[in-house]
Order: C-alpha cells, then structure tokens, then sequence
C-alpha cells in the first residue's frame, strides 16, 4: 500500500514538476504562471491587458490567413450545396415549364376553337321575322296532328316557317292559304326533325308518334341518352334555326320519348317565324 | 545545403502536431457547423502526443497555443493553457504509469480527464468568472471529443508511424 501510494507520489511529481526531455519549462511552472495570469486578469492588471492587445493584434490577423482554406472550404460547400439546389430548382422549373407549356398548347386549341365558333356563330346569325297569329282550328284527328292559323299569304307566311309557342317549337307551317295556314305540329306521325340531345350534343331524329309526345330515332342505342336530357332543334337540314328548345327526354318501355314543352291540345296563340342566316 | 534541404521537411512533418495545435486554435477548430456536435479537437491532439511523444509538443508552445484560443475564443486570458497543460500533466502522468500501453486504456483516461479539465473549466468560467456556458453544449462537446478521441488517434499513430519511424503500442 505504501509503496503503491509512494508510485502515485512519484508518477505525479515526474509528470508535473520534472522538466521533461526537451522541454525548457516544468508543467507545474507553466500551470502557476497561467493561474497567475487569470487572476491578474480577473483584476485587469494593466500587463495583462497590454499581453491580450498585443496577442490580439497577432492572432486576428493569423487567425484570418489560417481560416482561408477553412473559408475556402465552407464557400466550396455552399456553392456545391447552391449548385446542387439550382439543379433540383432547375429540374423543378422545368417541369412546371413542360406543364405551362402543355397548359398553353391546349389554351392556344382553345381560343382557335373559340375564334372559329365565334366565326361560326358570326355566320349563322338568323335574322327573323315574327308574326302571331291565333289557332282557329285545333282538331284532334288520330290520323294528323296539325292545326289551323288566322294567318295566310296575304300576311306574308310562307311554307316551312318556324312555329314557336312560349320560344318553344311546336311545328312548321305546310300549307298556306290566303287568310290562313296549316301548321303540321311535331307530334305528327310525318314529322321528322332534326335535333340535338344536351348534354352530349347527340344528333337524333325527332319523330312524331301521333299521340301527344314524340320519338328519337336514328341514334345508337349505346349513345348516353338519359332521362331528363334536353332536345333542341339542331338546325341541320336548314328546317329551323339551331337551339330552340322542344322537349325533355322520359324513357318509357326502353323507349326514348319526348315530352314537348308545350301542350299541343291547349294552343291558343302561336308565333310565326322565319329566320335567315345572316351570312347568307 | 543539400543536406540542409534534406533536412527540412522531415523535420517539418515532425513540427507537424504544433502546427496543427496552431492552426486548430487560430482556426477554432472544432466543426460546429450542426447543432450541438462540436469537439475539442486540441484536447485530443494534446493529450495523444503529450502521451505517445511529449517531445513533440514543448509546454512552452501549448502554452502560448492556450493563450492564442483565450484570445480567439474571448476566455479571461491564461484560462485554456491551464485546461492544456493540465491535460499535458494527465497524459505524463498515465505515460509515468504505463509499461504496456492500450489505447482502450488511453481512450478511457481521456475521458476521465477531459471530464476534470471541463468541470474545472465549468466551475471556474460559472462560478469564479461569472462567465456563462452552456451546460449542455459543454457536455455533448466532452461527449464528442471523448468518441472521436479513437477515430484521431488512430490517424495520429499511423502519421507516428511513417514519420517518426517508432510504434508505440
């Protein structure tokens, strides 16, 4: 035990107070001085102010040559680290541009496709002539579904002119006398009219069934025709302007019928109209 | 003259751990670029050559290394030569000891003096000085340095090696 103290006693003292090979000051003298310049400082003793100006003026100037190649080496990092965002940035920018790019082709399709509708609605432009005239006869024949107007040629009504009641399509004018005309009404077994089925813009025949309702025909049976679904004249053939309203899509039996907006058995007054393209 | 310039660079890569000790301390070494990971990179260097070849670092130089990190860090000036020397009187002590060196053996009497040269450096900064420090930055920085102690060491015994010509353990 008292030799093992005696080692510890002799390895601390050659560690600290035993000048070591090549060193020209002992440890344990070094430790002193430094303690010794701590609690001078500590009191701001003026020579250890004059030792921290002076090792100052050393050592920022040393202190900004050796951080160069760390500088150097941080700026290296960040430029690769900015490189590196730049290329994410870039590969990201580019995507978005492909994107706008796609985006304004379609944009570039939809204002052609515009201009040429416009130019298409520039085109048909219907000038139209209306006159009212009132229903004199309105016999329910199972045979013909028409009816007789007080108006004739001498009011200037001409055969195939538009029969609207309330803006909604009833039929075409098919006969015209003097003071008075037939008009053949949509719900006539003979009457065929082209129409257009929204939404979805089918193109049907709209066919009388000599009852109070009408038929389409003509169209696929996997077309998407549903209930409720719109019928508008579709103005092909140049029977009737485009667009105007007829009657809703019912489906009865796996038939597709059609109820006209207006009641043909309670027509009291109708409109007479022609239309003309105004391009034509 | 050409045996003086022979001479030169194998004595400057012998200079090299005091170079090093310099730049570190100038530089203030210790890559704490990341939250909370910092290391003392000069304990590390001193404690490893005070221990393997005290002749290659004087106390004189470690000394004045101290008192350039006082400056450079703004500790009340002596402070950090004590810190070094103290890890100077650590490692002789360990070397006055030692017949058969480990580096496990090194590496966990490091940590022991590390541990006290930064509970002194605590007591004294906290308590003496009214210097505050940041308890928890101070004790993943011993963490740090006591883990990346084996890493540097392993470094410094293979620079040892070729430029010294001399193995140790």
């Amino acid at each position: 035990m008292e030799t093992s103290r005696d080692d510890f006693v002799i390895a601390i003292r050659s560690a600290f107070l035993k000048k070591g090979n090549k060193q020209r000051f002992s440890l344990t003298f070094l430790l002193f001085f430094s303690v010794l310049l701590v609690v001078l400082g500590k009191y701001n003793f003026f020579a250890v102010n004059y030792l921290r100006v002076a090792i100052n003026e050393i050592v920022y100037r040393s202190s900004f040559i050796i951080s160069v190649p760390e500088k150097y080496a941080e700026q290296s990092y960040n430029s690769i680290k900015d490189h590196i965002e730049l290329y994410r940035e870039y590969s990201s920018l580019k995507e978005k541009l492909n994107k706008i790019e796609s985006e304004k082709y379609n944009s570039d399709f939809l204002i052609a496709e515009n201009k040429r509708l416009k130019k298409t609605l520039e085109n048909v432009n219907y000038l139209s002539e209306e006159q009212h005239a009132k229903v004199l006869i309105d016999k329910g024949s199972p045979f013909l579904r028409s009816i007789i107007v007080n108006k004739g040629s001498n009011n200037n009504i001409t055969k195939g002119m538009t029969v609207l009641s309330n803006n909604y399509l009833v039929g075409k004018v098919v006969e015209v006398n003097f003071t008075t005309s037939r008009v053949l009404l949509l719900s006539d077994l003979n009457s065929k009219t082209p129409v257009s089925i929204e939404p979805g813009n089918i193109q049907a025949i709209l066919s009388g069934t000599g009852e109070n309702d009408g038929i389409i025909q003509y169209t696929s049976e996997n077309l998407p025709i549903k209930s409720g679904s719109i019928v508008y004249t579709s103005g092909t053939g140049g029977l009737f302007k485009e667009g105007i309203p007829v009657g809703k899509i019912v489906e009865l039996d796996n038939k597709k019928k059609v109820n006209f907006f207006s009641d043909f058995s309670q027509l009291r007054f109708i409109k007479l109209s022609t239309y003309e393209k105004k391009g034509d | 003259m050409v045996l003086a310039k022979n001479k030169f660079y194998p004595n400057l890569l012998k200079l090299a751990p005091i170079i090093l000790l310099y730049i570190a301390v100038l530089n203030d070494f210790d890559f704490n670029y990341i939250k909370y990971f910092s290391f003392n990179f000069p304990f590390i260097l001193i404690y490893y050559w005070s221990l393997k070849k005290s002749e290659s670092l004087g106390y004189g130089y470690i000394f004045i290394a101290g008192l350039i990190n006082d400056v450079v860090v703004g500790f009340p000036i002596g402070f950090t030569s004590i810190n070094y020397l103290l890890i100077c009187g650590f490692a002789g002590y360990l070397r006055n000891i030692t017949l058969r060196p480990r580096m496990v053996q090194d590496w966990l009497f490091f940590l022991l003096t590390i541990s006290f040269v930064n509970s002194i450096n605590f007591i004294v900064l906290n308590m003496l000085l009214a210097v505050k420090i940041d308890y928890l930055n101070l004790f993943y920085n011993t963490f740090f340095t006591f883990a990346l102690y084996l890493v540097f060491a392993n470094l410094f015994k293979i620079y040892q090696t070729a430029v010294f010509k001399e193995i140790n353990d």
